[in-house]
């Protein structure tokens, strides 16, 4: 036992006491400086982006689609296929020639939505494949997990689908951004709809995912419906990928509630949602008005899900398939003709993140972090799906308009699920980035 | 060299450390090759190593069961980053605040799941393991911060650090000025792994050890002689509890941050998988089983379509294309399949672990050349067999 490992170590023993100086110069150390200006400064002929999506777990679903979209945004930028967005955005510094005239490659890993397998899959991006840029993650906490470690590490953090206010608020990142609106956003957008909708007389009852964003949503949500004059019965944590409600919905029968708010996200906002209806909640009246749910952040993923359910619920999406400006058409179209379903949300807000972080590189003339952060600040752009669009300097956070979406009663297709109610335009979604929940510190750029 | 193993000699322990010392130093050299060379998953190899050691000192040598060792190293890690936040960035208050911390949690848990033996231990101790994950997650969210995990921030008082420097950078622990990151906290993390191995290996070869061996094999035996085998075991179960503090308290230095997702059941589940896969009751097999699901989950799962189709580029298109479809099952996403198709197949064939393959291969080679030495082994071996291999 043992015996042979042994044997192994003396030989490995002979090479390495020769090569033990050397060892130094050999290993990989992500944090020295040496030659290259900045970590990972790609050389050769291509450079290489890093995709790390939830493939297991909750979020499986939203990180299958997310690098799907990855996939299609590297060809685009490769010049294979119909070059998407490329042709509709209002930058054309990408002629689908790679980006800076390297080729772009792309490692994948798994964040299993937690911050741990996270983090050890970025950093085995950063420390081996020589990743320049890491994108994606389908839940905040997950975000703000790769987004402080890409900072420290000194690459770029293109946030994927994180809706909290926390990403680009007190957790933001100089190296990181965000192109997804947050739930401030959803609740000054959900705000006027509710009031529109159901009045100002109403009593509400939360149930809650129990992590930032969750915490995120029901404060937003709570702020804007206690300013049209809804009362806030009770809010409810439950835990992340709980899969059964039924003993946190059943409270909610006898609370005296009329409006149920389901902050939950993916296969939690499945579950939950068609328990409620199962329950009956839908059919009862309460005070004297019928019983209401809202889903603040709705996916046409999770429609498919929740199925016949979502018919008639409110809430508010990033994008939708179905608009019908010309960025979002051919998105639609060159993504359909690849995988034959039309893109979720996720799956647009990765695409996007991938293509403006070429753009910046483009237009900066360099992979450099610093650069790319000065390049992506304040810029102006159209033609992604969401109208004109600014990346505020002052927290990394995309301003653009935000759909007001209902389940569809009528739906034509299986896709066709969601009906855009309303699209509330940036101004009216604009915050004070100093704000007290919003309040943080970018800190200087790291390019390691 | 089997030598070293079967008769415990003081000095051929002490080779034997040295040549493991050697070895884990070395691992920027000899893992290249594996395109495992990169800091971070060093680091990782080096913490899951001691992880499984502290595990096999229960399971390997009492027969002890634990299905709930995540516990503790998550109670370590969350005793790390707290002492980050109220001490300071140091690694060494950490580590003993987190080894002190988890051994008494150990002594409460073990006190009570010890009173029972077999399936009914294994469940107790997962049960306390599940209890403390969702507390962790929701009730002692206050302590713990829940799913958002808790990292060390500026504002924390951290008295005894110097906070007249670097106001705004990333908080790394730091030792003498050098940053628990990269390379350095490899060695950190190796050298520890070098120190906590030799303990093992003492406890392995001391009277304590024996008893331990004993228990596993007939504890109504020792019993019935009159030995009271409690405080035996408890110790083990402390002990091992220990060893898992240490290795949550290195997963927080080198990255200031605990989840509560590492006391997860899955997570108490992989060290018994590392430990069996590399092989019960040896020394080096629980470190090796580490390093295999180590790989497997950071390499293996990061294979996708375009790696492969590189790797089988040298062959004809369309043989190709059918060889990255087929592998591509196995891989990425699918890494599970494969070690769990690896499981089987070491269970199966190899019941003593990679080990135990490792020293067929040396016996076969020993038989080719027809040395004696290893008829001396094989005989050595017979007369005296260990107690509970």
């Amino acid at each position: 036992m043992g015996g042979f490992k042994s044997k192994i170590d003396r030989r490995t023993l002979l090479k390495g006491t020769a090569a033990m100086g050397a060892a130094a110069f050999a290993s990989p150390y992500f944090f020295t400086k040496g030659a290259s200006a900045y970590v990972n400064e790609p050389t050769g002929s291509s450079v290489t982006f890093g995709f790390n999506v939830p493939q297991t777990g909750a979020y499986a679903d939203e990180g299958a689609d997310e690098l799907r979209a990855y996939q299609l945004a590297v060809e685009h930028l490769n010049g294979e296929g119909d070059g998407g967005l490329l042709n509709t955005f209002s930058s054309k510094e990408l002629k689908g020639s790679g980006v800076l005239g390297k080729k772009v490659e792309f490692t994948t890993g798994d964040t299993q939505t937690k911050s741990d397998a996270a983090r050890a899959s970025a950093k085995r991006m950063i420390e081996k494949d020589g990743a320049i840029m890491i994108t994606g993650g389908s839940s905040s906490g997950v975000a703000i997990a790769v987004q402080s470690l890409c900072q420290e590490a000194g690459v770029i953090f293109m946030a994927g689908l994180t809706h909290s206010n926390d990403t680009t608020g007190k957790d933001r990142r100089r190296n990181g951004f965000r192109h997804f609106f947050n739930t401030e956003m959803s609740g000054a957008a959900l705000g006027p709809v509710m009031e529109a909708n159901y009045g100002n007389d109403r009593k509400a009852y939360h149930l809650t995912a129990d992590y930032t964003w969750g915490w995120s949503q029901e404060g937003s949500i709570k702020k804007y419906s206690e300013a049209i004059g809804w009362e806030t019965v009770n809010a409810v944590r439950t835990p992340l990928g709980a899969g059964d409600f039924s003993q946190y919905i059943t409270p909610v029968l006898n609370s005296g509630a009329d409006v149920l708010i389901l902050n939950h996200y993916g296969k939690d906002m499945v579950n939950s949602l068609t328990q409620a209806v199962q329950f009956g909640l839908r059919d009862k009246q309460v005070n004297g008005k019928n019983f209401e749910i809202v889903v603040p952040l709705y996916s046409r993923l999770m429609a498919q899900g929740a199925g016949e359910n979502v018919k008639g619920i409110f809430g508010s999406t990033n994008w939708h398939w179905s608009l019908q400006d010309e960025g979002s058409q051919a998105f639609v179209k060159s993504f359909g003709a690849k995988y034959g379903f039309p893109p979720s949300q996720a799956a647009h807000t990765c695409y996007v993140q991938a293509l403006l972080y070429a753009d910046a590189a483009q237009r900066a003339g360099s992979f450099n972090p610093c650069a790319i952060v000065e390049a992506l600040e304040g810029f102006e752009f159209d033609g992604m799906g969401n109208g004109p669009t600014l990346y505020r300097a002052d927290d990394h956070q995309c301003f653009k308009k935000v759909l007001v979406v209902k389940g569809n009663e009528n739906p034509t297709s299986q896709f066709d699920l969601l009906e855009v109610v309303q699209e509330v335009p940036a101004e009216k979604v604009t915050y004070d980035p100093t704000g007290d929940e919003f309040a943080g510190d970018l800190g200087a750029c790291n390019a390691g | 060299m089997m030598k070293f193993f079967s008769q415990s000699s003081e000095k051929g322990d002490l080779v034997l450390i040295a040549l493991f010392a050697v070895a884990v130093f070395t691992m920027p050299i000899w893992l290249a090759p594996f395109g495992a060379n990169y800091p971070d998953l060093m680091q990782r190899f080096a913490i899951f190593g001691i992880f499984a050691t502290g595990f096999n000192i229960l399971f390997g040598l009492t027969g002890y069961l634990s299905f709930g060792h995540a516990a503790f190293l998550g109670v370590g890690s969350y005793t790390a980053v707290w002492t980050f936040k109220l001490l300071g960035m140091n690694p060494i208050p950490a580590v003993i605040a987190s080894v002190v911390v988890a051994g008494v949690f150990a002594l409460v848990i073990g006190f009570i799941s010890l009173r029972r033996s077999g399936i009914y231990f294994s469940i107790l101790t997962l049960a306390f393991a599940q209890m403390c994950y969702n507390l962790a997650y929701s009730v002692l969210t206050p302590i713990t911060n829940g799913e958002t995990g808790l990292r060390v921030l500026h504002e924390d008082p951290r008295i005894f650090d110097d906070k007249t420097v670097e106001t705004t950078g990333p908080l790394i622990s730091q030792i003498f000025g050098y940053q628990m990151q990269g390379m350095t906290g490899f060695y950190f993390c190796g050298i520890l792994l070098v120190i906590t191995v030799f303990i093992a290996m003492r406890i392995f070869r001391s009277p304590f050890g024996m008893m331990l061996k004993a228990v596993k094999t007939n504890q109504n035996r020792l019993n019935y002689t009159g030995v009271n085998t409690r405080p035996y075991t408890l110790a083990a179960f402390v002990i091992s509890g220990m060893y898992a503090g240490l290795a949550g308290a290195l997963m927080c230095i080198i990255d200031p941050l605990a989840g509560a997702e590492r006391m997860q059941w899955t997570a108490s589940g992989e060290v018994v998988l590392m430990t069996i896969l590399g092989g019960v009751g040896t020394i080096i097999g629980p470190i090796i089983g580490a390093g295999l699901i180590k790989y497997f989950e950071n390499i293996f799962s990061a294979f996708n379509d375009q790696t492969l189709a590189n790797i089988y580029s040298f062959l004809p298109d369309g043989l190709s294309e059918v060889l990255v479809s087929v592998t591509s099952l196995f891989v990425g996403e699918g890494w599970h399949l494969s070690l769990g198709i690896l499981f089987m197949l070491i269970v199966i064939f190899l019941p003593g672990g990679v080990t135990e393959g490792l020293s067929r291969i040396g016996k076969l080679i020993a038989r080719r050349t027809g040395k004696a030495q290893k008829n001396e082994n094989e005989g050595g071996r017979r007369s005296s067999p260990m107690p509970g291999e």
